[in-house]
C-alpha cells in the first residue's frame, strides 16, 4: 500500500501520523515564534532604563510570549506526540474519529493565524494585556483597541481544537487499544494522555464562558466584569484560574509520560512503581480542580479560605514528588545510556525538582504575598514549563523522531542542543529567584538601576542568548538529519512498547496484524513473532471538510472584531456547510 | 556525519553528570553576585516591620525543607547517573517493578515535610489577618499610574508618598478606581491587590524609620512599570509636624510674583479640572497637588522633584510615562517657568 504524495494528500488528511506532524512543525515554528519574543523581552531587560522598545510594544510581546507558548507551542507540541505516537503505543490503525482530528489541527492552524495576524496590521494591534488577560484592564474602556478581541476571539478558536482534541484521545484510548492491553497494561504516556484530555474537556469550557462573558460585556455592553454596574473583576479570575490551574497540569503531565518512556528504555529497566505512578497522575488530574485559588492569594479572599488553598496546593506535592521518586528508584540498578533523550531526560527531573520546591514556598500565602507578581515566580514556572514541560518534549522529539521520520538525530549536535540549553535555561531563570526577592516585579518594560538588579537581569539576558544559540543547534540538527541522518530501523533504543514493533517511519495503515498484548512492556517480555502479510487493510481516505469546517470559525470571528454583523453569517454557513458535506461524505474517496 | 568528530570530543570533554557540578557552581556565582550589589531598597529578604518580619520567618521555616529535598532528590540523581551507567558487557539489569514499602516511604516523608510547613503557614495566616485596634488608617487608593492616599482620621490626601510613625500599627486600606493594581512596599511586608470596588487590609508597625520604595505589583497597562511608590516612616514627631504641614492651606503667593503667574497659568492650561489644590481647586482626576512641593518624587514616584524634571514633565507627560491620563498641554516659555514655581512653593 504505497502513500499518497504532494500537497492535496497533506490538505487532505486523517492520517494521525501526518495530522501528527502538521501539529509539530506549526506548534515548533509557533514555539520559535515565542522564544524570539522572549529574547525581545531581555534585550528590553538587559540594562535599567532601556528603550529597545516600546512600553506598548514591551506589554503585546510579554503578552503574546506567555499565550503563544501556552497555547500555540507547548500544547500542540504535546498534542503532536498524542497524534503520532498514542494510536501506536495503543496498537491502533488510527484515532478513533480521524476527520474530527484534520478538523482541530485546522482549528488549531486558524486560531494561530487569527491571532498572530494581529502583528501584521498598522500599528501592530496585537494582544496587550496579559496572558492572563485581568478585567478590568482588558475591558472596552481601559482597552479600546482591536487588541483584545483578537486575543479572546483567538482563544475561543483555540480552544475548539483543543475540546475537539480531547474527546477523540479519550474515545481513542478507551475502545481502540489492542486486544490483551488493559488499562494497566498502557503505556504511561498513553495514560499521561488521555489524563491530559479529560482535563482539556473539562477545563476549556471554563475559559470558554469566561471569555464570552468578556466578549459581551466589550461588544454588547454587558457588566460581567464591570464594578460600576455591579459586576465583580474578580469573577475573571477565579474563572481564569479554574481553568488556568488545570491547564499547567495539561501542559506537565504529556511531559512526565514523555520522561515515564524515556528514562525504563535508557535505563533498560521497567518504570518502577507503574501502577502508583499511573495514579499519581490521575490524582494530580483530579487534585488540580481544588487549587486554582492560589494564583489568587493577594486578591484577599479572606484567611480561611487562603488557608484552604494552601493546604489542598501542598497536597499536590506529594504526588508529585512520589512521581520523582520512582523515577529516581527507576535509574537505580539499571544500566544507564546518555542519549540525548536520556540526557533531557534527566533535566527535567533536576530542573522540575527546583520548580516544585520553588512552588511549596509560594504555595504558602504569607510568603507569596512577598512573592507573587515577582521575578521569583517568573523563575518559578519557567522550571516548571521550561525545565519541565519542554526538556520533556525536548526528550521526546530525540526519543521519537526516528519512529516518526525514519532516521536518527545527530547523536553529538543532540548534546550539544541540550548543554547549551541546559546551561542557557539556569544562567536565564535562576537569578529570577534572586531579581524577584530583590523586589523586582513581573510585566515592567523598564525598572530602576536603583533597585540593584542590574547585574542579575544581565546574566538571565546572556543565559536567554545561550538559549537561542542551543535552537539554532537543533534547528540545523533537524534540517541536516533530513539527508544525513543514520537510518533507525523499527526500533533504534530497544524501546519495550509496541511502537517500536513495526517499522520506521510506520506504514499508512501501521499495522500489518495488530498485537496480542499480553504484558506491559510487549517488546522486552516476548519477541511477537512475524505475522503472515495481511490481506487488504482499510484505510480511511481523506477529506476537505474538516477543513472547510474549521474555516468557518475565524471567519465568524471576524464579525465581533470588526463589528460587522453579517460577517457571522457567513462564516456560520461555512461551518455548517462543512459540517454537513462532512456528515454525508462517503469516507472512502 | 562530518560534524561528529569534534562534537564527540566536546561530548569526552564535559560528560554528562558534571552538570550539576555546573549549576552548583552557576548557584554559588550567582549567590555571590548577589551578595556583593546592593543596596537592595525593595529587598524581601530584610524586612523592616512585624509583618514582614513573620512572613520572612515562614520563607526562612520552608526555604530550608526545600534546600533538604533538593539535596537528597539531586544527590539520588546524580549518584545514580554515575553509578548505574552503561557498561559493555555488564549483564542485564534485575527487572524491579516496584516496591510497596519504599513506595509507602517515600508517599509518607513529604506529608510529614508539609505539616511542618502547613501548620506555621495556617498560624501566620490568621496572626497576620487583623489590624490591632486603634491602628492609623490609611486609605490606598490605585490610578492609571498613581497612588492616592487618604488618612481618614486626620483629614488628609495626598499621593505616592505614604508617611507613617515607626512603632505604631498602621491600618491599609486598599481599594481601587480602575484596573487591578497591587500595593507594595516590600520592605513593610507583602502586597495586597487594589480592586475595584473591593477592600483590601494590611497592617504592619514598622520598626525603623526610614524612606521605602515600593511599586504597584498588578500589570494595570502601558505604565504599570513606572507606577511606583515610597513610604517614609517618621519619627512619632516628624510625623506630627508632617500632619500638621498638610493641614494647613497653602497661602496665597504675592501678587506679581512668579508663584501668582504660575497660579494663573494652573488655570489657564485647565490643571485646575483635574487636580486638587486645597482653597483652589477641586479637580478630581488627578494626584492632589496641595502640598506637591514638599514630595520628594513626581509623576508617580518615577522622578526626584527638582525643577528640571518638573519641566520635562509636565511638558511632555506621556513621552516620561507611556500611556498617561495627563495629556501634552503644550505648556512652555514663561507660563512653564511660572508654574513651576508655584508647583514648588506648594510645601
Amino acid at each position: 500500500m504505497s502513500e499518497a504524495t504532494g500537497l492535496k494528500s497533506w490538505l487532505t488528511t486523517t492520517d494521525h501520523k501526518r495530522i501528527g506532524k502538521l501539529y509539530f512543525w506549526t506548534a515548533f515554528v509557533m514555539f520559535l515564534i515565542g522564544g524570539l519574543e522572549a529574547e525581545l523581552i531581555r534585550i528590553q531587560l538587559a540594562k535599567p532604563e532601556n528603550t529597545f522598545v516600546t512600553a506598548d510594544t514591551y506589554n503585546q510581546l510579554f503578552t503574546m510570549h506567555g499565550t503563544t507558548m501556552v497555547f500555540m507551542a507547548l500544547m500542540p507540541l504535546a498534542a503532536a506526540f498524542f497524534n503520532y505516537i498514542v494510536p501506536l503505543q495503543i496498537g491502533a490503525r488510527d484515532v478513533a474519529f480521524p476527520r474530527l482530528n484534520a478538523f482541530s489541527y485546522w482549528v488549531f492552524l486558524l486560531g494561530t493565524v487569527f491571532m498572530n495576524a494581529s502583528w501584521l496590521l498598522p500599528h501592530h494591534p496585537a494582544p496587550d494585556g496579559g496572558w492572563f488577560g485581568y478585567a478590568t484592564l482588558t475591558e472596552k474602556q481601559f482597552n479600546p483597541g482591536p487588541n483584545i478581541d483578537f486575543w479572546l476571539l483567538g482563544l475561543q478558536i483555540l480552544g475548539i481544537a483543543s475540546l475537539a482534541a480531547g474527546f477523540n484521545f479519550i474515545v481513542t484510548i478507551l475502545n481502540l487499544r489492542a486486544p490483551g492491553m488493559k488499562m494497566m497494561r498502557l503505556p504511561v504516556f498513553s495514560w499521561m494522555t488521555l489524563v491530559t484530555s479529560f482535563l482539556m474537556i473539562t477545563a476549556f469550557p471554563v475559559i470558554t464562558v469566561a471569555l464570552v462573558f468578556l466578549m459581551f460585556d466589550r461588544v454588547f455592553g454587558t457588566h460581567f466584569y464591570l464594578p460600576s454596574a455591579g459586576g465583580d473583576p474578580v469573577l475573571w479570575q477565579h474563572l481564569f484560574w479554574l481553568f488556568g490551574h488545570p491547564e499547567v497540569y495539561i501542559l506537565i503531565l504529556p511531559a512526565m509520560g514523555v520522561v515515564s518512556e524515556v528514562l525504563p528504555t535508557f535505563s533498560r529497566k521497567p518504570l518502577f512503581g507503574y501502577t502508583v505512578v499511573v495514579y499519581s497522575g490521575v490524582l494530580i488530574g483530579f487534585m488540580g480542580w481544588g487549587v486554582w485559588s492560589h494564583h489568587m492569594f493577594s486578591v484577599g479572599l479572606g484567611p480561611i479560605a487562603d488557608s484552604v488553598f494552601a493546604l489542598t496546593t501542598m497536597l499536590i506535592a506529594i504526588p508529585t514528588g512520589v512521581k520523582i521518586f520512582n523515577w529516581l528508584a527507576t535509574l537505580w540498578g539499571g544500566q544507564i545510556r546518555l542519549t540525548t533523550a536520556m540526557c533531557f531526560a534527566l533535566g527535567f527531573i533536576g530542573l522540575f525538582t527546583i520548580g516544585g520546591l520553588s512552588g511549596v514556598t509560594h504555595a504558602s500565602p504569607p510568603a507569596d504575598l512577598q512573592q507573587t507578581d515577582t521575578y521569583y515566580v517568573v523563575a518559578h514556572f519557567h522550571y516548571v514549563l521550561f525545565g519541565g514541560t519542554m526538556m520533556g518534549l525536548f526528550a521526546g522529539m530525540y526519543y521519537w523522531w526516528p519512529k516518526m521520520t525514519g532516521r536518527l538525530l545527530s547523536e553529538p549536535l543532540g548534546l550539544v542542543h541540550f548543554w547549551l540549553t541546559f546551561i542557557g535555561m539556569n544562567l536565564t531563570f535562576f537569578p529570577m529567584h534572586f531579581t524577584g526577592l530583590l523586589g523586582m516585579p513581573r510585566r515592567v518594560y523598564t525598572y530602576s538601576h536603583d533597585l540593584g538588579v542590574d547585574d542579575m537581569n544581565m546574566v538571565s539576558t546572556i543565559g536567554a542568548v545561550i538559549l537561542g544559540i542551543g535552537m539554532i543547534v537543533f534547528v540545523y540538527n533537524i534540517w541536516r538529519t533530513r539527508k544525513h541522518g543514520a537510518v533507525a530501523g523499527p526500533n533504534p533504543w530497544g524501546g519495550a512498547t509496541l511502537e517500536w514493533s513495526i517499522p520506521s517511519p510506520p506504514p499508512v495503515h501501521n499495522f500489518d496484524v495488530i498485537p496480542n498484548v499480553t504484558s506491559r512492556l510487549p517488546l522486552w517480555d516476548s519477541s511477537p513473532a512475524p505475522k503472515a502479510p495481511p490481506g487488504h487493510i482499510h484505510v480511511p481516505g481523506g477529506s476537505w471538510w474538516p477543513m472547510v469546517a474549521a474555516a468557518g470559525l475565524p471567519l465568524m470571528a471576524l464579525a465581533p472584531l470588526t463589528h460587522t454583523l453579517w460577517i457571522v453569517f457567513v462564516g456560520g454557513a461555512v461551518l455548517i456547510y462543512g459540517i454537513y458535506r462532512w456528515a454525508y461524505e462517503p469516507f472512502e474517496v | 556525519m562530518p560534524f561528529a568528530p569534534t562534537f564527540r570530543g566536546l561530548r569526552d570533554a564535559v560528560p554528562p553528570q558534571r552538570r550539576h557540578l555546573i549549576l552548583l557552581s552557576t548557584l554559588l556565582a550567582l549567590g555571590s553576585i548577589a551578595a556583593c550589589a546592593g543596596p537592595f531598597p525593595q529587598s524581601t529578604l530584610s524586612p523592616t516591620s512585624d509583618f514582614g518580619h513573620s512572613i520572612d520567618h515562614l520563607f526562612r521555616g520552608i526555604f530550608w525543607w526545600a534546600v533538604g529535598v533538593f539535596i537528597v532528590v539531586e544527590g539520588i540523581l546524580l549518584y545514580s547517573v554515575i553509578r548505574f551507567r552503561h557498561r559493555d558487557g555488564a549483564p542485564a539489569p534485575t527487572q524491579h517493578h516496584g516496591h510497596t514499602t519504599l513506595e509507602i516511604a517515600w508517599t509518607l516523608a513529604p506529608a510529614l515535610i508539609l505539616v511542618f510547613i502547613a501548620v506555621p503557614t495556617v498560624q501566620t495566616i490568621f496572626a497576620t489577618a487583623k489590624a490591632p485596634p486603634g491602628s492609623l488608617r490609611v486609605e490606598v487608593i490605585g490610578h492609571q499610574w498613581w497612588w492616592e492616599y487618604r488618612y481618614p482620621d486626620l483629614g488628609i490626601v495626598t499621593a505616592n508618598e505614604l508617611h507613617v510613625p515607626v512603632g505604631k500599627p498602621v491600618s491599609v486600606d486598599i481599594t481601587s478606581v480602575d484596573v487591578i493594581h497591587a500595593w507594595w512596599t516590600p520592605k513593610l511586608g507583602g502586597k495586597r491587590d487594589a480592586i475595584p470596588n473591593h477592600h483590601n487590609e494590611i497592617s504592619f508597625t514598622a520598626d525603623s524609620v526610614g524612606e521605602y520604595m515600593g511599586q504597584c505589583v498588578e500589570y494595570c497597562g502601558a505604565s504599570h512599570a513606572n507606577m511606583r511608590l515610597r513610604t517614609f516612616v517618621d519619627t512619632d514627631s516628624a510625623f506630627q509636624a508632617w500632619v500638621a504641614a498638610q493641614k494647613a492651606v497653602p497661602s496665597l503667593p504675592a501678587t506679581g510674583s512668579p508663584e501668582a503667574a504660575g497660579r494663573a497659568a494652573f488655570q489657564k492650561y485647565g490643571c485646575i479640572g483635574c487636580h486638587t489644590v486645597a482653597g483652589y481647586s477641586n479637580g478630581p482626576i488627578g494626584p492632589n497637588l496641595t502640598h506637591v512641593g514638599s514630595r520628594s518624587m513626581i509623576a508617580g514616584s518615577i522622578m526626584m522633584n527638582t525643577e528640571q524634571h518638573l519641566r520635562d514633565w509636565i511638558a511632555n507627560p506621556p513621552g516620561m510615562k507611556p500611556g498617561s491620563i495627563m495629556p501634552n498641554l503644550h505648556v512652555s516659555g514663561p507660563d512653564l517657568t511660572a508654574l513651576i514655581a508655584y508647583l514648588q512653593s506648594l510645601k
